[in-house]
């Protein structure tokens, strides 16, 4: 293993999410694979040589030199504005990764798994999902899906129809479609008790969204039994984006 | 240029690309004891404050500073003086 360096990225499409997320699938020569749940860091430099620099979790298992990143935009922000409005296809990027080897799904595991997703953290629990897939594995699968209201859906469709064993519970914190059953609020324990692998099964937890969300649903997953150390988290932070 | 922040602070797996620019092994899966409470868990459940001017991670037990990560021009700076030790996962095969 040696150090990390810097490799430049060309994108080659782009998938609308929502109107202000989407999907970029990106081509790096050498990409030497990685493990859902991983995350890269991408770089931009101004012409005056001022750069910045933002992670992103990586979208998608590991498929030659491709990967696919989802990407919101954040008023304001830095770098996702300009990955999510400006960049075109042919347009190349900075980007060094895969890095993170903590918040990992391996596809050998047979373990059940809880992934528990606040908005944007869903991201690399779909790499968890795609990669699943990929592998043909038979692990029980339950996503809990917060999101503010159903127009916020990334991979809409893919999780409309799961796979077999993926289990898809959608909580909308904002508003709900019509006639669905679960009044729109804040993720509660009785929506990871009722729709989530029980303590018994002793799920590894996956837990992913804003930090308020991350620290919420990790406490809620302890307070029902889950051992605190089959949760894993990942945070994101003062976005910045 | 930045948006406000949302919440305080993220996690330690944002810490892995900045450290792996230093280290050959991923330090966000190494088991950090805090010099201040004790508490040991992975680097990357450290609460992190940044990006500038660098990078700080604090224990989630305690809030102790454990891990500074300043990158400057031609050198990176890092200051461990909050972590008593650094347990890191290799392959058994490397025991000596």
């Amino acid at each position: 293993m040696r150090r990390l360096a810097w490799r430049v990225a060309e994108l080659t499409a782009i998938r609308e999410e929502t109107p202000t997320a989407r999907t970029l699938v990106l081509r790096v020569p050498g990409w030497p694979g990685h493990l859902a749940g991983q995350h890269v860091d991408v770089r931009l430099t101004a012409e005056d040589g001022y750069s910045t620099q933002r992670s992103y979790s990586l979208a998608g298992p590991s498929d030659g030199e491709h990967v696919e990143l989802t990407v919101q935009r954040v008023p304001g922000g830095e770098v996702s504005p300009y990955l999510t409005e400006v960049m075109e296809v042919g347009d190349q990027v900075e980007l060094r990764g895969p890095v993170g080897g903590w918040f990992v799904w391996e596809p050998a595991a047979k373990t059940p798994v809880l992934l528990v997703a606040g908005g944007a953290g869903v991201v690399p629990l779909m790499a968890m999902i795609r990669a699943r897939r990929t592998a043909g594995s038979r692990a029980p699968f339950r996503l809990v899906y917060s999101l503010r209201d159903p127009g916020q859906a990334y991979y809409a469709d893919e999780l409309r129809h799961p796979d077999p064993g993926l289990d898809v519970t959608r909580v909308y914190t904002r508003t709900a479609p019509d006639g669905f059953a679960r009044r729109p609020g804040r993720l509660t324990a009785a929506d990871l008790a009722g729709s989530g692998r029980p303590p018994e099964y002793e799920p590894d937890c996956y837990v992913c969204g804003p930090t308020g969300f991350v620290e919420k649903a990790a406490e809620l997953l302890v307070s029902l039994g889950h051992e605190p150390g089959r949760i894993r988290t990942e945070r994101f932070g003062p976005t910045g984006g | 240029m930045t948006a406000p922040a949302q919440d305080g602070y993220q996690d330690g797996n944002a810490l892995a690309g900045p450290l792996g620019e230093l280290f050959a092994v991923d330090l966000t899966v190494a088991e950090c004891r805090c010099a201040g409470c004790g508490l040991a868990g992975p680097v990357a459940s450290l609460r992190l404050y940044g990006p500038a001017p660098g990078l700080v991670a604090r224990c989630p037990g305690c809030e102790e500073v454990v891990l500074r990560l300043v990158r400057g021009p031609g050198s990176a700076w890092l200051d461990l003086r909050g972590a008593v030790t650094l347990r890191i996962p290799l392959g058994s095969e490397d025991a000596f």
